[in-house]
């Protein structure tokens, strides 16, 4: 087997689903400058709804796609809900406080949620139901299942739809306006309110589907599984040049990549003296090298060029 | 029947009060100017007669009904539209993109398609560069756009922030012969102007503001007249 080749499909999988969280943090940051750190927790969400669907559908003798589609149709308005939710009450009031004051409560909406999300799911793990017969692939000497080509193509398929939203209609314009100056853009007739509210949700909606993917793709899901995975998701936007959603999606698939290399050849690297659980190492091995050396990202403008 | 009203107007920053308490009103059709030294309170005026800020107290009637305390993006709808100081062109979305931003609230396709030809016949350096974005345009080609995408609001009311500022005196005069064509069109419009010479000789009538108020409101030629106005603003 070609490990090369393998981690690079492995990274892309994990890439995607980074890409998909990180265009949430990188649309409110263009138009808020805010950092939502309870977005990761929405992704949480997500695959908490999807299973719990799916779990009271497994009875039933529908075909296991259809009950994991159901799952996921009712994890994307759950989350759309819940992303418009925190906008409203947590951070539309504090629109014009200090934006630390912004920061610190997107720190305790992320600890409500995952609190509220163990009331109500528990703390064990909550197993993905094996709904999705695995099929195998060879490819170039490594292996990639149905799930994996399905996760990079769905993702794919999300972020054309998204780039084209932002960048072809006049909804997309409006949003871009406003994450320039939003005061001119209410001279155009644009209520930033309503865009504001309009990214919290799409980035909500891309959540979900990630959260239901990592699910899907580790075989589980855990109140807690919001945090890390939303760290990595910043990261990548971080690294892509946040506020930039092309940055994002590039930031995500580069992550994934460097993390899952990283994870397959840590041990040769060191020896043997350290093994592939280090790999969350990786992540924030880059957001410390980008911070130091790139703040702006890979695709990001220059933070003094920003009006 | 004045089309805009403003009485008592006051706005505030925090403690401190910009506009003490205005007077104005523009008729249908009039050009109308505000002007006054650095700090006479032209620009906040204008921007909450835009709705870019909220007055602290008094009242501004548009069109019979009171329009205080209401935002931006419900004023265009009502057919008040700002070209504000500094342009506001949106440097990252494209020419094109910014002109049909101006008929955001529009809903008539057909009627936006010509109102962006007609855009395009009034300022063909902005056809030419229709794909290119809005920041890499000269000064005087943003003030174009930043007009020609409050036209495309179909404004009925057009309030324009010195629309001269930081521009070389042959823009500014194309700029000025622009505002007379609107005008002309049958637009109205209020105008702030540094350049109270030019403002003058353009408008029906003119305001001038010190210190939050106004002191003199007058026809424009009268102005143009006046020997306190000929010593403070016009250089003598």
């Amino acid at each position: 087997m070609d490990i090369f080749t393998q981690q690079i499909i492995n990274g892309l999988v994990l890439g995607s689903i980074y890409a998909l969280v990180a265009l949430g943090y990188t649309m409110v940051y263009g138009i808020l400058e805010l950092i939502n750190f309870a977005h990761g927790e929405v992704t949480m969400f997500g695959a908490m709804i999807a299973l719990a669907v799916m779990g009271a559908l497994l009875g039933t003798d529908l075909p296991g796609i259809l009950i994991v589609l159901m799952g996921l149709a009712v994890a994307i308005p759950g989350c759309m809900a819940l992303g418009f939710a925190i906008e409203r009450v947590a951070y539309r009031p504090l629109r014009r406080a200090p934006r630390l004051a912004a920061l610190i409560t997107a720190i305790g909406v992320s600890i409500v949620l995952q609190n509220v999300a163990m009331l109500i799911w528990g703390k064990q793990y909550i197993s993905f139901p094996p709904l999705l017969p695995v099929v195998r692939y060879e490819i170039l000497g490594a292996t990639i299942t149905n799930l994996q080509i399905l996760i990079i193509v769905l993702s794919c398929l999300l972020m054309a739809g998204l780039l084209w939203l932002v960048t072809r209609t006049k909804l997309g314009a409006a949003m871009r306006a406003t994450a320039q100056a939003p005061d001119v853009a209410g001279l155009m007739g644009i209520n930033a309110n309503t865009i504001i509210s309009i990214t919290f949700i799409l980035g909500a909606a891309l959540a979900a589907v990630a959260g239901v993917m990592v699910a899907a793709y580790y075989g589980l899901a855990h109140y807690h599984m919001g945090f890390l995975l939303g760290l990595k998701a910043f990261t990548a936007a971080v690294l892509g040049g946040i506020g930039n959603i092309a940055g994002a999606m590039l930031g995500g698939l580069l992550l994934g990549i460097i993390e899952s290399l990283g994870a397959g050849y840590i041990g040769d690297l060191s020896f043997g003296f350290l093994g592939s659980h280090y790999q969350d190492v990786f992540a924030f091995f880059v957001l410390i090298l980008v911070l130091v050396f790139q703040p702006s990202g890979l695709l990001g403008e220059r933070v003094a060029e920003r009006a | 029947m004045s089309m805009l009203e403003a009485r008592g107007l006051e706005v505030s920053y925090g403690q401190i009060k910009a506009v003490k308490g205005i007077d104005l009103n523009v008729n249908p059709g009039e050009l109308v100017c505000l002007i006054g030294a650095n700090g006479a309170g032209k620009t906040t005026t204008l921007k909450s007669l835009a709705g870019m800020l909220a007055p602290s107290a008094g009242d501004i009637h548009f069109e019979g009904k009171s329009i205080s305390g209401r935002a931006s993006h419900d004023l265009v709808r009502r057919g008040i539209a700002l070209v504000p100081e500094g342009r506001g062109i949106f440097g990252r979305l494209t020419v094109e993109e910014n002109l049909r931003l101006g008929a955001y609230a529009r809903k008539d396709t057909t009627g936006i398609r010509q109102d962006m030809d007609r855009a395009y016949d009034l300022f063909p350096r902005l056809a030419e560069r229709r794909r290119q974005s809005a920041g890499t345009l000269s000064g005087g080609e943003q003030q174009m756009l930043a007009i020609g995408r409050a036209l495309l609001s179909r404004p009925r009311l057009l309030l324009l922030d010195e629309p001269s500022m930081g521009l070389a005196p042959i823009l500014v005069q194309k700029i000025f012969e622009i505002i007379r064509r609107i005008s002309a069109e049958g637009v109205t419009l209020l105008l702030v102007e540094q350049n109270a010479k030019l403002a003058l000789e353009v408008s029906h009538r003119g305001y001038v503001l010190e210190s939050g108020r106004v002191t003199l409101a007058d026809e424009a030629r009268a102005l143009l007249a006046n020997p306190r106005v000929r010593q403070a603003y016009l250089g003598g």
